[in-house]
């Protein structure tokens, strides 16, 4: 079975501060993938070079068998153009810490829009869609909202649904639940965990522990660019091997 | 029993389990400076009526000309070469602030070239380089299209060319500015959901920069209908100083003639600062949890509420 998400050797600098140093992973199908660790140590940028948010500099990083960014012919590789990446970004998901809500748009026109503008979808058929996947996240009667009348929580809900409307074959969550009070974290989580039970594969990067615990299928550890530890969640998080994971865990348990 | 204290405004005591305080009813503080301004502007006005008064102009010359056949035409020759002038700005203005923000170093480099040429030089001198092109260009040849230049550039075509493309160097700015003001992430969000970088920039980023480009850009349509007089000598245009110069010639009310002219373009700019209005409110939807009343519903507002006084400042 080809893994969804493959990352052999990943480095990738932003000038000379070097960010990833090099990360070797594998994502199965259907499985819940927790990246954790300190902030600065690379896990959101990693996140971001999955769908080429970020371009990476060293190192081969492929989706569902296909790499990522690139076209490999021979032993050279071409980079793609703006329209094949982009085709590549619409089977990716992606939830953001801040929402990144289209602000001028009502909660169900933010759903529909990529489905329309990329997919070619009807408006109606569109809308039809987008009101059951805000219903699933429980904002069925907020679907004429505009984002600056819905709570953190709220709004976090249409970016899942919005995400959800290209059907896509992974999901790529960063940090998101970061931005919202205490109060407001469980709900967005709920709806991931309902996502879930329905076999999405899911790569999230998160401070939540208990969720990482309850929901993952492997968790792995980053710090300073590199993946210092991995392997299930209860066993890590339980019984961590490197002092470097152990310090980190007894300051957010 | 109330005391009175010398506190500014009345405010809301908070709910609470107790029993709830007595409001506050404190003598408000006396502006005192509001009633010595007022008497020293009416003093003003009354001066400058009074000075313009007795003025040697004919008033009376300005209404039996207000509506006259060639101040309408010229009237309306002024509204055309704006709207059409800012169309070519607006349109030209948003491709080159799209070049300017392009990769592509060439694209970027010729924008960059065409804001410095034409925002660097005056407008009257371009509009008289326009008109005056047939002594440097006798033959316009497109290919597809021919003529002697001197019937091709009539005074409309060097006053559209004239201030289309010096406005576009205008424009460009004002919507790079506003490209700019778009927060990254929206553009991120968009590329994330598979969209191309110029549906994002016509979905996402161009709708949200609308909020930053509408007001400097009413801002520079009242300047565009003012600045059209300038065709006027420039090139020739007939617009509307212009036919109020030629009646104030032939009638011997000049100034006349010129008060007219500044009667119409305040008429003018206030009928497109209303527009202004609606459209800047258009495009705030979304980013104001409520919108700003128009004149229309603040009028009802007033006169339902009438000696209802606080809570709008």
């Amino acid at each position: 079975m080809t893994p969804m998400v493959k990352s052999e050797g990943v480095h990738k600098s932003f000038g000379a501060t070097h960010v990833l140093k090099g990360i070797d992973l594998e994502v199965a199908p259907r499985e819940v993938f927790c990246l954790v660790g300190p902030s600065g140590s690379g896990k959101s940028t990693f996140l971001r070079c999955i769908n080429h948010l970020e371009k990476i500099n060293a190192g081969r990083l492929s989706v569902d068998g296909q790499l990522v960014g690139y076209r490999q012919k021979g032993d050279k590789l071409y980079e793609l153009k703006e329209r094949e990446v982009a085709a590549q970004r619409r089977d990716i998901g992606m939830v953001f810490q801040r929402f990144n809500l289209f602000p001028h748009m009502t909660a169900v026109e933010n759903v529909m829009e990529a489905p329309v503008q990329v997919k070619r979808e009807s408006k109606a058929a569109a809308r039809e869609r987008a009101v059951k996947l805000l219903d699933r996240v429980g904002l069925g009667d907020k679907t004429n909202n505009y984002p600056a009348q819905l709570s953190g929580g709220q709004q976090q809900r249409v970016a899942i649904a919005r995400a959800l409307a290209m059907q896509p074959k992974l999901m790529l969550f960063d940090e998101p639940t970061s931005a919202l009070d205490p109060e407001l974290v469980g709900e967005v989580l709920d709806v991931m965990r309902g996502l879930a039970e329905d076999g999405m594969t899911m790569i999230v990067v998160t401070h939540e522990m208990g969720f990482a615990r309850e929901v993952g299928d492997s968790i792995v550890f980053m710090d300073d660019g590199v993946v210092v530890e991995s392997g299930h969640p209860r066993e890590v998080l339980t019984n961590p091997r490197h002092e470097r994971t152990k310090s980190f865990l007894s300051k957010v348990l | 029993m109330t005391v009175p204290t010398e506190k500014a405004g009345p405010e809301e005591t908070p709910p609470g389990s107790r029993p709830a305080p007595e409001a506050i009813r404190a003598i408000p503080v006396r502006h005192y400076g509001r009633w010595i301004s007022t008497l020293v502007v009416l003093a003003l006005v009354y001066l400058i009526l009074n000075a313009f008064a007795g003025a040697d102009v004919n008033y009376g010359a300005i209404p039996d000309f207000l509506l006259s056949a060639s101040v309408l035409e010229g009237l309306g020759a002024t509204v055309l070469i704006s709207l059409l002038a800012m169309a070519i700005g607006l349109v030209l203005g948003v491709v080159l602030a799209v070049m300017r923000l392009s990769k592509n170093p060439v694209t970027s480099s010729v924008a960059w070239t065409y804001v410095w040429l034409f925002r660097g030089t005056p407008v009257y001198v371009q509009l008289m380089i326009w008109f005056n092109l047939a002594l440097i260009f006798p033959y316009i040849n497109l290919g597809f299209y021919r003529d002697e230049m001197s019937d091709f550039m009539t005074p409309f075509m060097a006053a559209l060319l004239g201030l289309g493309l010096n406005e576009a160097a205008y424009m460009s700015e004002i919507v790079r500015a506003g490209i700019q003001s778009v927060d990254e992430g929206q553009t991120e969000a968009s590329h994330a959901l598979g969209m191309t970088q110029g549906k994002t920039l016509r979905r996402v980023v161009l709708p949200q920069a609308m909020r930053v480009i509408v007001p400097p850009t009413g801002n520079e349509f009242l300047n565009m209908l003012k600045t059209s007089a300038l065709a006027a000598s420039a090139a020739q245009y007939e617009e509307l100083l212009l036919s109020a110069q030629n009646i104030g010639r032939v009638s011997g009310a000049v100034v006349e003639m010129l008060f007219l002219a500044v009667l119409w373009y305040l008429i003018l700019t206030s009928f497109f600062s209303i527009g202004q209005f609606y459209l800047e409110r258009y495009y705030a939807r979304g980013s104001l949890r409520q919108l700003p009343l128009t004149p229309w519903q603040k009028i009802k507002v007033n006169v339902a509420g009438f000696g209802n006084r606080g809570g709008l400042g």
